[in-house]
């Protein structure tokens, strides 16, 4: 680890300040000077190993002392605070019974530790696992634009099969996220400009040719809270995560589907799928596919063809795209026979 | 899983919990990185990321501006270490910092000296390395590499062991098999991290280091830096994980020491997570070709093992599994080869039941594939083939009680109750298959020395250079001394991990706890005896004139018929404080010179296929594993081992070895893998998040028999060592019962998801 900065802030606004004085201008991506920490449970590893190396860290904790240390649950849908830890949500009597597959994102993430530290907002943000990414004296575009990526004919199982450029196929590691983006979550933030809310489908960016920017947060841009609509198919709702090990692992494929049932006949479905894409991916060509349609064996394993129709697999990680498949038609017919 | 130590059955020792259990919950137990010295400076190695080539240039300017850095050592600087020869006690010959050469990945390049750790992480962040760089080989079906016989370039594999004409059986047999596995490279990954601390009091260094071999250490690090060995004590009391991986001494040891000198000032390195994958040792990866031939109703007629294992250039590291896969069954015909393949790596090493995982694994998977092909249970093909003579000379096995073994297991698993049928025990969406497996470990032995205290309260020391990497080795060694001296295991207190005391050998191999066991015996008749002969001599004594082979020890007093006289009235008697007893032992037919190379720093491990009997601890494991019918995720909910290991000396600490044994096979099976990019011969999953292990979800019916077996041939304390003996076969059973349950036989581990998916 190399010297920093350290500075608390006790408040979003005074987080962004910290965050932006003296080092504006730096983009917020893996080499920005400054970075918020709050569990600091994927941030302190990433030092640890040299990957990341802030000047500044302005640490948000006691953030979590105002409201975005909250969740508030209304009719109209649910605010979670950036501040809140993974456990905390995890718990909650009304998302576990209302919107399970929130709760089981984030239950069969990490470890019961790791999920008392860390904060959602920081969740949502985690990096890549990537081997060649965390291991400096590999050629990484995400790490050093422009260097290359080892990852396209290195060792690639873990590596993502969709969303991928010839740039970089690092895998988005996250589990919350296939719930939020399934779910139609927005992001609020506060950056030097002010606040703003965006469509957490928008927080991320794919690799293309700047695997290195890799959310549209702009430079001290603190994201304060994450609220999810409620909607008829949140209830019937679900994550499954396969991986190589019971616990502690992360997904080699994963879905998290949410279905409004009519009868047999699927209303709306809401698909994401996670372990396969290099940002949280929805699915939504296959959940038009299931619009209208009785859910079955065939109907959902066509959803899944669809979903999967773009895959790009490399040498080790092509098993992921009939994996991804298997995943969804597998949790499609699970959360069918969910009570609603 | 039931968390209860099991009733001691017939020759067994009492569930005695481990004595030091407080000292490690609470933290008190002292490991080598936590003995606080005055003015300690801290080291952090800096490591090549090539895998081959040399160092055109190293940049220090960057790290030496760091805030309390005090030195930074590299090949220009500490050319004076030696080099030393591989093999027992040396990990390695590659001797970093004596040339600019690289021999592989993650090589020592540099030990930066600052005054904290953290200054001297970040300046080891900001030594720059120029190379100029060769294309490495990374392993097997890499270019380059060179493959050897393994008989012709090792004194620890001299013959391929082979009887008979294996052709001309194959050829006959009715039924045959020839199959092709591999196992993968792994890292034992110890939870305490690897660490040398040395310090200097004019010419007298001493080392803290976890060390599974404090004498061998000694006298390697004596070599390293050319100095006398009676100036060299190495310490090492308590060792938070071992598996092997801290048996040899590695080079650090001598450059952290010499690092101390330069600076005279103590120095402590912890090595890193990540640099541990490539500082210290290894499995190798390894293939497998088995040939086997059998009559219809079973009979081996012809087996045929040849292997190859993955070495680094300059090192002939082989574990040579043949020497037990070619006796284990009463095999017609046999041939044997093992291979060595040089690639660009560093210097692979034990790891817990270095020759039996990989090729056990083989020979049982082998064995699952030619009961299928003869339509035959597989528990009864072992039957058939059991044998307490080993074919390729005819030597007797000293006890083999393998069918009890399979026998108990599968009674406990409910095998009978399984439907051969591939495919056949589906539940819901869980396909379920049953395997099972012979364990097999050879009974390790070598020469050791203890001495052993009897004070007139009654209070016992025991002292002996034995190690206690986690295994229960201070309440073993206590309990054969509390028993032979007849008092309760907390009026022992055992000294261990310290050149200080008398020597014992490597903790490896299994043999800690026949070896010291045998050793603390000796020491303990010897006092028995004195105190018998006071006792019968002394006429005012309760026990005058009584034959003193009729005495006993027990409580506190001396006792024969009836009569008994206190141990402290004893003592009086005697004009004695104590007696003290200076014992060393070897196993029979060992050369006389083994125990003066103990002394030196050589250990001397006999037993198994190396003597004139088949000395093996054997077992049965029998598994359940589920496989989804979609996702294909493998689990394994069931698990149930039966084992003999001779006398037991502890039921608690033997079933905890057992258990984590087959843990650890599930995880050879399922999980443990690092992964190399063969581009660059580079580790890529250099943590324990990306290197998996089971944890406890995983875990979860877990089932430890205790097979009672008595074997007065292998030691004086008819002890067979168990330590290894749980992970051995365990992939193999899982191996069949994933063919049971799917059709499909993986014959490269670790078996994963996508070996069973259908794309």
């Amino acid at each position: 680890m190399r010297p920093f900065l350290y500075e608390r802030a006790d408040s979003p606004e005074r987080a962004v300040q910290a965050a932006a004085s003296g080092l504006s201008g730096n983009p917020a991506h893996v080499q920005a000077a400054s970075q918020f920490i709050a569990g600091g449970t994927n941030l302190s590893d990433l030092m640890k190993i040299d990957v990341m190396r802030p000047e500044k860290l302005v640490d948000i904790n006691p953030v979590g002392g105002t409201p975005a240390g909250r969740i508030e649950v209304s009719d109209t849908g649910i605010r979670f605070g950036a501040l809140v830890r993974m456990a905390q949500a995890e718990e909650h009597p009304a998302v576990k019974e209302r919107y399970p597959v929130i709760a089981q994102t984030l239950k069969l993430a990490a470890t019961q530790q790791l999920r008392n530290m860390a904060s959602l907002g920081g969740n949502l943000l985690q990096r890549t696992r990537c081997e060649y990414f965390r291991e400096v004296s590999w050629p990484c575009n995400k790490r050093v634009p422009g260097s290359g990526c080892s990852a396209l004919e290195g060792i690639n199982r873990q590596h993502a099969v969709l969303g991928s450029s010839r740039n970089c196929i690092a895998t988005y590691p996250g589990d919350f996220a296939q719930a939020l983006i399934a779910l139609d979550a927005m992001v609020e933030t506060m950056g030097p400009g002010g606040v703003r809310r965006l469509r957490f489908a928008d927080l991320h960016r794919p690799p293309g040719d700047t695997p290195h920017v890799e959310t549209a947060l702009e430079a001290a841009e603190l994201i304060t809270a994450i609220t999810v609509p409620a909607g008829p198919w949140t209830r019937r709702s679900l994550y499954l995560k396969i991986r190589d090990r019971e616990s502690y692992a992360f997904a080699l494929a994963s879905a998290a589907v949410a279905l409004d049932m009519e009868g047999d006949r699927v209303r709306e479905a809401r698909i994401a799928l996670g372990g396969v894409a290099t940002v949280p991916w929805r699915a939504r060509e296959a959940e038009e596919a299931l619009r209208g349609k009785p859910l079955d064996e065939k109907t959902a394993m066509a959803a899944a063809e669809v979903a999967l129709a773009q895959a790009a697999p490399r040498e080790h990680n092509a098993f992921k795209v009939p994996l991804a498949k298997q995943t969804i038609v597998r949790a499609l017919l699970d959360a069918k026979r969910m009570e609603a | 899983m039931s968390v209860t130590a099991p009733e001691p059955k017939r020759n067994m020792g009492q569930p005695v919990p481990r004595v030091d259990a407080r000292l490690k919950v609470t933290g008190e137990a002292r490991y080598p990185a936590d003995v606080p010295l005055n003015n300690l400076a801290h080291g952090v190695l800096v490591t090549s990321d090539i895998a081959r080539g040399r160092i055109k240039r190293l940049d220090l300017a960057e790290a030496k501006a760091v805030q309390g850095v005090i030195e930074i050592l590299t090949h220009e600087n500490a050319r004076e270490l030696k080099p030393l020869a591989f093999g027992n006690a040396v990990a390695t010959s590659i001797s970093p910092l004596a040339e600019p050469r690289i021999w592989h990945d993650g090589q020592i390049i540099a030990l930066v000296l600052a005054d904290t750790y953290e200054a001297a992480r970040e300046a080891a962040y900001r030594v720059k390395a120029e190379y100029d760089t060769e294309p490495p080989s990374a392993g097997f079906g890499s270019a380059g590499t060179e493959t050897v016989l393994a008989k012709d370039v090792t004194e620890t594999h001299k013959e391929d062991p082979a009887v008979g004409d294996v052709e001309a059986a194959l050829r006959s047999a009715a039924v045959t098999i020839d199959v092709e596995y591999s196992t993968p490279t792994q890292h034992h990954n110890p939870i305490e991290l690897f660490s040398t601390t040395c310090a200097w009091a004019g010419d007298q260094l001493t080392v803290y280091e976890p060390s599974q071999f404090v004498y061998g250490y000694k006298h390697a690090v004596a070599k390293q830096l050319g100095i006398d060995p009676r100036n060299v004590r190495v310490i090492s009391q308590y060792i938070g994980g071992a598996f092997g991986s801290k048996g040899p001494m590695t080079p650090r040891t001598g450059i952290v020491a010499l690092a101390a000198k330069r600076i005279n000032r103590p120095v402590r390195c912890v090595v890193t997570r990540q640099q541990g994958f490539t500082t210290t040792t290894y499995r190798a990866e390894t293939r497998h070709r088995i040939r086997i031939g059998a009559t219809p109703d079973g009979k081996i007629t012809g087996f045929s093992h040849e292997g190859w294992e993955i070495t680094s250039r300059p090192d002939a590291y082989v574990v040579a599994g043949t020497d037990t896969t070619s006796r284990l069954y009463g095999y017609g015909a046999v041939w044997t080869r093992v291979n060595m393949v040089k690639a660009d790596r560093n210097t692979p090493g034990y790891m817990r039941s270095p020759p039996e995982l990989p090729y056990n694994y083989a020979l049982e998977s082998a064995m699952d594939e030619l009961a299928v092909a003869l339509k035959m249970d597989p528990v009864e093909l072992r039957r058939v083939n059991d044998t307490m003579k080993e074919p390729i000379k005819g030597l007797p096995y000293t006890s083999r009680p393998l069918m009890q073994c399979y026998d108990e297991a599968a009674a406990s698993f409910g095998w009978s109750k399984r439907n051969p049928a591939v495919g056949s025990m589906r539940e819901d969406d869980w396909l379920i298959g049953w395997g099972c497996a012979t364990a097999v470990y050879p009974t390790n032995m070598g020469a050791a020395a203890a001495r052993v205290r009897l004070s007139s309260d009654g209070s016992v020391r025991v002292q002996t250079a034995a190690h206690e990497i986690g295994t229960g080795a201070y309440t073993v060694i206590g309990q054969m001394a509390a028993e032979r001296l007849g008092v309760g295991i907390e009026a022992v207190n055992v000294e261990l991990g310290d050149t200080a005391l008398p020597p014992a050998p490597v903790a490896g191999g299994s043999n800690t706890t026949a070896t010291v066991c045998s050793t603390v015996l000796k020491a303990c008749d010897a006092i028995r005896d004195k105190l018998f002969r006071a006792a019968v001599a002394a006429k005012d004594s309760p026990l005058a004139g009584r034959d003193p082979a009729q005495l006993e020890l027990r409580g506190g007093t001396v006792q024969a018929g009836g009569a008994s006289e206190k141990l402290s009235d004893l003592f009086a008697r005697m004009g004695s404080g104590a007696i003290e007893e200076y014992a060393e032992w070897m196993p029979a037919g060992f050369a006389p010179e083994s125990i003066q190379k103990l002394y030196n720093g050589t250990s001397t491990l006999k037993g198994g296929s190396k003597g004139d009997k088949m000395m093996y601890a054997f077992g049965a494991e029998f598994v359940e594993v589920r496989i989804h019918a979609r996702t294909r995720e493998i689990r394994v909910p069931r698990i149930v081992g039966a084992f003999a290991g001779g006398r037991i000396m502890n039921t608690r600490t033997a079933r905890s070895q057992l258990m984590g044994g087959m843990i650890w096979g599930i995880g050879s099976a399922l999980h443990e893998k690092t992964e190399i990019d063969p581009r660059a011969a580079r580790y890529l999953n250099k943590n324990i998040s990306e290197y998996l292990i089971p944890v406890n979800a995983d875990i979860q019916q877990l089932e430890v028999i205790l097979v009672p077996e008595e074997d007065r041939e292998v030691n004086p304390a008819g002890i067979k060592g168990l330590g290894e003996l749980g992970n051995v076969g365990t992939a193999a059973a899982i191996a069949a019962a994933v063919y049971h349950a799917t059709g499909k036989r993986i014959r490269d581990l670790p078996i994963r998801l996508e070996n069973l998916l259908s794309t």
